[in-house]
């Protein structure tokens, strides 16, 4: 079988299993699933930023908080419906993307990292300074009548699973098929080596910001389909919280790997899910177990295993 | 000399690093289809100047025009795109990435991503550097000598107008010496190539013209006989017996 056939098989097997999962799960862990699906798309999105093209933003938040947003305002406000604006989440994502990338790639390193931080943290501010329409800290519900597409409530466990599912299934292949395209093999080069890249003919500015557009549309995808599923939008999902999380969930999964997101993302909810039954100084094993998989697997859980066994992995 | 149009012109170009003029007021012209080398003791500004002709630094003063257009205020990037190709000093390849990918990154901006092409053209493009046996082979785990070769076929791999090497033979073994010469006989004609070389062996035996350089500035020029013969040229560089 070929690299690619072997790839395809086998993320084309995560979706079946997950598939399978739906009538298998108990109530309990079938709505984490949904919304871990949702979140690893999240992750997915940081993953193309930072696995694949080497940047490191640490204000992805803005990004998620812009599809959220994108979504629940005009769906409050304006009474807009859901499917209209999903899309509308997406391109709000999407321009901030734009915007923020035209800026803050200027800087490189450890700039790129402060001027992501700022310009989130500026979102943030944004949202609480707009109390009046987006409810700040306290964040609004948005109503559960209003939550449906082609006829289809989002509301019920069943149906939000698989639509859960289906953006899950979205984002793996978006960049599966972002990775072996032209423009994703040039994000790998200027990766793993800028200069060289450049000195090849190829723009890198352009490419980079093709780059944060591509991640913060995943981002703000996974913000707004989390409001429509799960019917709350507030500005916690801007805060610096949700922009360490997807960066953990990479971490932990395996930067650089298409599944190592969604590896990351279930590892790291259940960890504290877990250890949150045990006692209630959770953050402490999570904290330990999180130290002890950077000593132990720094590729992460994902990259450990295309390090050992499976090399072929994308 | 015989009336050639020029690929490559610089008309007073200027680069200074604090006080340092690492290049002063360099006037070059190189014509198509030369092998062009470039000598000098350390620090003569040659690694400078070549910097200054495919966009790696940008001028202070003075004038670059590459196949007749001023490129002076060109991104590096937009360089190469018109015809340039550049290997550097310190072997700077893709280190993670196959030979294979290597040499396609070299080529997709040209081919326009047709992937079965890309594949073709990157074999041989190995096969002219005696490579093509470990296409498969992470970069990285190559021997130094091989690295050496595998910039170059990147080089080529872009059929660049004006093939810049900078000390292409730094650290390769006699056996990889004698190689590189046969590799640059073999592409002469195709392609203009300027090259910085330490040896002077490999200069003699490849260069068609040579252009010595000092603090900055242009010593000398000639063929390899004229300037294996000129005094200044001696004092300052070959080192008189």
């Amino acid at each position: 079988m070929s690299e690619t056939a072997k790839s395809l098989a086998f993320h084309g097997a995560v979706v079946a299993l997950l598939v399978a999962l739906h009538f298998a799960l108990p109530a309990y862990h079938h709505g984490n699933l949904a919304r871990i699906m949702v979140l690893a798309v999240y992750a997915m999105g940081f993953n193309v930023l930072f696995g694949y093209s080497g940047l490191l933003s640490l204000g992805h938040a803005m990004f998620f908080a812009a599809g959220m947003y994108g979504l629940g305002l005009p769906m409050q406000h304006l009474g807009l419906a859901a499917a209209p604006a999903l899309l509308c989440g997406v391109l709000a994502a999407l321009a901030l993307g734009a915007a923020v990338g035209f800026l803050a790639l200027r800087t490189t390193g450890v700039a790129f990292m402060i001027v992501t931080l700022m310009f989130s943290q500026a979102v943030f501010l944004t949202i609480l300074y707009f109390g009046e329409y987006t409810r700040g800290d306290e964040g609004f519900v948005i109503a559960q009548a209003s939550r449906a597409i082609a006829g289809v409530d989002l509301s019920d466990s069943a149906n939000r699973y698989f639509a859960a599912l289906a953006i899950f299934a979205v984002g793996l292949a978006v960049t599966l098929r972002l990775i072996h395209t032209p423009f994703g093999r040039v994000l790998i080069a200027i990766r793993e080596n800028e200069e060289r890249t450049r000195m090849l003919g190829y723009d890198v500015f352009a490419h980079k910001l093709g780059a944060v557009v591509a991640s913060a549309a995943l981002s703000g995808l996974s913000g707004a389909a989390y409001a429509l599923l799960f019917g709350y939008a507030g500005a916690t999902f801007a805060s610096v919280q949700y922009s360490i999380f997807p960066l953990l969930w990479v971490l932990l999964g395996g930067a650089g790997t298409i599944i190592g997101p969604f590896i990351g993302t279930v590892f790291m909810f259940y960890l504290i899910d877990i250890s949150s039954g045990l006692t209630s100084a959770y953050m402490l094993i999570a904290g330990a177990v999180l130290v002890a998989l950077t000593l132990f697997a720094r590729q992460g859980l994902v990259g450990e295993l295309r390090r050992r066994v499976m090399p072929w992995l994308p | 000399m015989v009336a050639v149009t020029p690929l490559l012109t610089t008309r007073r170009l200027s680069k200074s690093f604090g006080g340092l003029r690492a290049v002063h007021l360099v006037d070059f012209t190189l014509p198509e289809g030369q092998i062009r080398a470039l000598i000098g003791p350390n620090g003569a500004g040659k690694t400078t100047f070549v910097g200054l002709l495919c966009g790696r630094l940008s001028a202070d003063d003075g004038e670059i025009r590459f196949l007749g257009e001023d490129v002076t205020r060109l991104p590096a990037h937009q360089r190469i795109r018109r015809g340039m190709a550049y290997t550097f000093q310190i072997t700077s390849i893709f280190a993670r990435l196959t030979l294979l990918e290597n040499v396609a990154l070299a080529l997709r901006r040209r081919l326009h991503g047709k992937s079965a092409q890309v594949r073709a053209e990157a074999m041989r493009a190995l096969e002219q550097v005696g490579l093509a046996g470990r296409a498969a082979q992470i970069a990285g785990d190559l021997s130094y000598g091989h690295q050496r070769l595998l910039e170059i076929a990147m080089g080529l791999a872009q059929a660049p107008r004006l093939l810049i090497l900078d000390e292409p033979t730094q650290g390769l073994a006699d056996s990889e010496i004698d190689d590189f010469k046969a590799l640059i006989g073999a592409v002469a004609g195709q392609t203009t190539i300027l090259l910085i070389e330490h040896n002077m062996d490999v200069v003699m035996q490849t260069a068609q013209f040579i252009t010595v350089m000092d603090g900055g500035q242009v010593l000398a020029e000639g063929t390899p006989e004229a300037v294996k013969a000129n005094a200044a040229v001696q004092a300052a560089y070959l080192g008189t017996a």
